[in-house]
């Protein structure tokens, strides 16, 4: 086994589960700390560097990095990162100074975004700053994509989508509003250096089975709630069945109570581990009365008379075959009876603007062909990113999207290769004060996680718009924060150093570090650690052979607390603490190290 | 010292004992000693053990005297009795205890200054008892805790940190033990966990005064060059004359002795030991040839380490003395007090 090469940044980088796990690879620690310190400005704008949107995805993310999150793994219950994200931007106070500007020079180069959604949103972000001139085309009256027209209000207020959009829009795009884009071929025609299609995945899924045009009261999902969300609709009929049980059927069977659904049921082909709506939003919709009922097909609409009277359903039962796959078999029929039914079973890609002789090609799904690393199309200078490029994702998927798409604009504009990028490089400064006096709070908070406050009942459902989730109070966020481990914090080890003495082995909480003999593979080593290995995919450090008798020094990162009792037991300084901070590479360069370091 | 206490949480595969204890119920006290320091490491050895063994917390007693060793005491088995007594009475204040009651099992740590130097006189008496006692000697060379003056352990020719030479002659607590009659004497070292461990055990099993010479590394006042009792030197001149393997009550021996000078030590409670003897010819049951080879190796500037005699027969202080079987707790108050008619009636014998 060769010694760990620390200096490659990904090493460090994968010990922050967090930061490794986010699609934008948000500095989570440390935006935490500084949530702690009452620093609230400096952790958003720290936010904002790398997720743009730290006010709408600290009440939206799907946040990947929870279920990453190393706390997960010694206590159960992950620190709740998003809504703490939240807290920072709730809190921040003024700080339009502080945001990036355009200068007055521009650079010359012009360039078209198709859609104003997040992936958009986040390459003008990023290209405005360097001069270029951005137009963005959106078919809709504001910016925010999917974010405005399908997140439904009462779990994303108006205010802050405007907000935080606006700090991007004001930079000085040029937004065409309601100016849907019709033709590939005209758009290239104006002469952009660049063009960005990041229209979204917008077409809501259709189910072709008997009765579906027969009546009116039977609806698309995304379609409905963007209807809902312009107020075209504001009521809906007392018994409605929401068809699919991801993100999209929540927001539609919570948003048909609030007008004036008195039963929503959810209808889900799966058994209830299968579904794919995150478990916060099965609760929430739980809390609000919807009743969702796993293992049901939809057979037929039943219409009488133009009028829908019910839904009939074969009922599965799901067993799993030699492969591990999934098989249904039909064990019976029944009908529900229902007013009105929303179809929330996916989203599509669709771009019939975009002709078939540019050079733009598709794959046989009918997705156009992108090159994962630069969102670059089949046609040079054109970009896809966001749902558009690879089918719905996320918020944050779209975000970190339009990063690389940046990136890859500015060096097409300039005439330079797409794929000689420019790596995340990293920095290492040493955490310690004193005397064993560190520059964050080591000590392990036991508390357990956060719950989340929601308004009552009865206020939310008196207007569509009402937040439900009222934010974390402070106790409650200061107690939090003081639960993440501060993974960032590395434990940097210097093998010349070290003599031996067992000192930190003995420390250790959590059993992290071994000395042994050395060994030809991983798996070897693993075999003589001080605990088993319990998550193979978590990191071993290995140091080089030790002075006295030439074992290696073990450390698996898996459960490592960071809380630097090996260095401060250490007689020799051979463990360090070191702040990790990785810095990314946004277009034009290094951001600015932001002025909260 | 640490700037936090040792977070609650453990490795989650981290598992109970027979008694349904963890190895975080053996621990004690955050230790105040220096960071690296060999006593914390003897320390971390003597967990395992106590966990290993299932050892009643309640039904042990921790003994020390004064020195950077006696203070490890708190740092282990915090739900234990104890016993810190004056420097270098602890071995006395040891048999007092186990004469009272000799149902607990007594470990005793101490160090070369406390048990060498000012102790040396408890000491021996504790061993030509016989006492029932894990006898442990976190030896330094140094007084550690009054800032790094030579021990009664420390070597002719051995450098202070300062760089004056030690010129008189040491004692070797091993040799001691094996011209006293000590009927369990081990050598060994703290940064070596796999050889410690199961002669803590084996120690914790005897029944009798089992004396564990520890080297344990003053990590501040003697870890330097020039120094005999430091990481690098014992690490260089340490040879393991026995290898100790513990085989607990429920555990049979499957191993067959590939070697003619495996030895099975039966133990008082029925453990098991065995013995493999590195050096040719080494017979851990040989008083006298150990006390040569101990010897010899010393003329070589080697550390013979390992348990290197043990007699599992030896008598213990009770039996010699035809003590009742039971603590004196235990008595009914009437035998321990019989009265000042069985009073008289004693003293009549001598009239
Ligand atoms: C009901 C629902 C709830 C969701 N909830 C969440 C959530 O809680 N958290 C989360 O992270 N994600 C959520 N998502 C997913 C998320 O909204 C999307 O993944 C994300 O918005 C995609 O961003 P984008 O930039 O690719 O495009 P979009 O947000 O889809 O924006 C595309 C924009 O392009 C415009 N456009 C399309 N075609 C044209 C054209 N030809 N000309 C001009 N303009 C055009 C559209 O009007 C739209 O404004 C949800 C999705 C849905 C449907
Ligand atoms: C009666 C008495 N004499 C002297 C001292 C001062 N003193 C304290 S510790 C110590 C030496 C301890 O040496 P050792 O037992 O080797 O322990 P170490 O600190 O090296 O582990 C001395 C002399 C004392 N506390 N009490
Ligand atoms: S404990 Fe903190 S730094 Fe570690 S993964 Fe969780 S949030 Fe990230
Ligand atoms: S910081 Fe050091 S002592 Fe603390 S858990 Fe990690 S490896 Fe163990
Ligand atoms: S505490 Fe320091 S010197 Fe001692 S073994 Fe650990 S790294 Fe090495
Ligand atoms: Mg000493």
């Amino acid at each position: 086994m060769p010694p760990t090469n620390v200096l490659d940044p990904r090493y460090y980088h994968k010990v922050v589960d967090c930061q490794w796990a986010c699609p934008a690879h948000t500095n989570v620690p440390l935006y935490l700390r500084l949530i702690a310190q009452g620093r609230y400005a400096d952790s958003y704008l720290l936010n904002r560097e790398s997720n743009i949107f730290p006010g709408i995805l600290g009440r939206t993310c799907d946040r990947p990095c929870e279920p990453a999150c190393r706390r997960g793994r010694v206590d159960e219950k992950p620190v709740a990162i998003c809504r703490l994200k939240r807290v920072a931007a709730d809190l921040r106070g003024d700080i339009s100074d502080r945001l990036p500007r355009a200068p007055d020079l521009k650079n010359g180069k012009r360039v078209a975004l198709v859609g104003a959604g997040p992936s958009s949103l986040t390459v003008a972000n990023d290209l405005l700053p360097l001069g270029y001139d951005v137009t963005i085309y959106d078919k809709h009256a504001k910016a925010g994509g999917l974010m405005r027209y399908s997140i439904p209000a009462f779990r994303l207020p108006e205010p802050v989508l405007d907000e935080e959009c606006g700090y991007i829009t004001g930079m000085g795009a040029t937004m065409k509003y309601e100016t849907p884009v019709t033709s590939m071929r005209t758009l290239l025609a104006e002469g952009y250096d660049a063009v960005f299609v990041g229209s979204g995945a917008p077409k809501g899924k259709e189910l072709d089975i008997p009765g579906r045009n027969d009546a009116p009261t039977i609806h698309l999902g995304i379609d409905w709630l963007a209807a809902v969300q312009h107020r075209h609709i504001t009521a809906i009929e007392p018994r409605v069945l929401i068809i699919g049980v991801g993100n999209t059927a929540m927001d539609c069977c919570r948003t048909a109570r609030r007008l004036g659904a008195r039963d929503a049921t959810v209808l889900a082909r799966r058994a209830r581990k299968d579904f794919k709506a995150s478990p916060w939003e099965l609760e929430d919709a739980e809390e609000e009365g919807v009743r969702i009922v796993e293992n049901h097909a939809p057979k037929r609409f039943i219409v009488e008379q133009g009028t829908l009277t019910g839904m009939e359903f074969d009922q599965l039962q799901w067993t799993e075959d030699a492969n591990g796959r999934q098989r249904s078999t039909v064990t019976g029929t029944v009908v529900i009876p229902c007013d009105a039914v929303i179809l929330a079973i996916g989203q599509e890609n669709a771009v019939p603007w975009i002709e078939s002789d540019l050079g733009i090609a598709f794959d046989a799904r009918h997705m156009p062909v992108v090159d994962s690393m630069t969102h670059e199309s089949t046609r040079p200078g054109v970009f896809f990113g966001g749902d558009a490029a690879w089918g719905p994702a996320n918020i944050i998927w779209a975000v970190a999207h339009g990063h690389q798409a940046a990136i890859s604009i500015h060096l097409h504009c300039a005439g330079r290769s797409l794929t000689m990028r420019p790596a995340a490089g990293m920095t290492l400064t040493s955490a310690k004060l004193g005397m064993q006096a560190w520059s964050y709070s080591n000590d392990y908070n036991p508390s357990p996680r956060a719950t989340m406050q929601h308004q009552e009942l009865v206020k939310r459902f008196s207007d569509v718009s009402v937040e439900v989730e009222l934010g974390f109070t402070p106790d409650q966020a200061a107690r939090e924060v003081e639960r993440c481990l501060n993974c960032d914090i590395q434990t940097a080890f210097t093998d010349s150093l070290c003599i031996e003495c067992d000192a930190c082995i003995d420390i250790c909480p959590t059993s992290c570090l071994t000395m042994t003999a050395a060994c030809d593979t991983e798996a070897e080593l693993r075999d003589h650690l001080s605990a088993p290995t319990l998550h193979p995919e978590q990191a071993l450090f290995v140091s080089g052979p030790l002075p006295q008798t030439k074992r290696l020094m073990v450390k698996d990162e898996d459960v490592c607390l960071h809380c630097g009792l090996c260095a401060e037991r250490c007689p020799t300084a051979a463990w360090d603490m070191q702040r990790f901070d990785l810095k990314l590479v946004y277009a034009g360069g290094f951001v600015a190290a932001a002025e909260a370091r | 010292m640490s700037s936090i206490a040792k977070p609650s949480v453990r490795h989650p595969s981290a598992r109970k004992n027979a008694i349904g204890l963890t190895k975080a119920d053996y621990e004690g006290a955050m230790s105040t000693l220096c960071a690296g320091c060999g006593h914390d490491s003897v320390t971390a050895s003597l967990i395992q053990a106590f966990w290993e063994l299932d050892l009643p917390p309640h039904k042990a007693a921790k003994m020390s005297g004064i020195g950077c060793s006696s203070k490890t005491t708190a740092y282990f088995m915090r739900q234990s009795h104890g016993f810190n007594s004056v420097h270098g009475r602890m071995p006395s204040v040891t048999t007092g205890a186990n004469a009272a009651n000799r149902d607990l099992t007594y470990i005793g740590i101490s160090g070369d200054g406390d048990s060498l130097n000012i102790g040396l006189g408890q000491m021996v008496h504790a061993i030509r008892r016989n006492v029932n006692m894990l006898y442990v000697i976190e030896n330094n060379g140094v007084y550690g805790l009054t800032k790094g003056q030579f021990s009664a352990t420390a070597d002719v020719g051995s450098k202070s940190k300062r760089g004056e030479v030690h010129e008189q002659a040491p004692i070797d607590p091993v040799l001691l033990a094996l011209t006293l009659g000590a009927t369990f004497v081990a050598r060994s070292f703290s940064g070596d966990k796999a050889q410690l461990v199961p002669i803590l055990k084996a120690g914790l099993a005897h029944r009798g005064f089992a004396l564990i010479d520890v080297i344990s590394p003053c990590v501040s006042f003697n870890d330097h060059e020039g120094s005999t009792k430091s990481y690098a030197y014992v690490r260089g001149h340490g040879v393991e004359t026995v290898a100790t393997d513990f085989v607990p009550l429920r555990r049979s021996i499957t191993v067959p002795a590939q070697h003619d000078e495996v030895t099975v030590v039966q133990m008082h409670d029925g453990h098991r030991v065995r013995l493999h003897a590195t050096a040719p010819g080494y017979d851990p049951a040989d008083r006298e040839a150990a006390y040569g080879y101990v010897r010899s190796c010393i003329g070589r500037e080697e550390l013979a380490t390992g348990l290197l005699f043990v007699d599992a027969a030896g008598r213990d202080m009770h039996d010699l003395n035809r003590t009742v079987p039971s603590p004196l707790a235990q008595l009914p108050f009437s035998s321990l007090c019989p009265g000042s008619a069985a009073l008289d009636a004693m003293m009549a014998r001598y009239r």
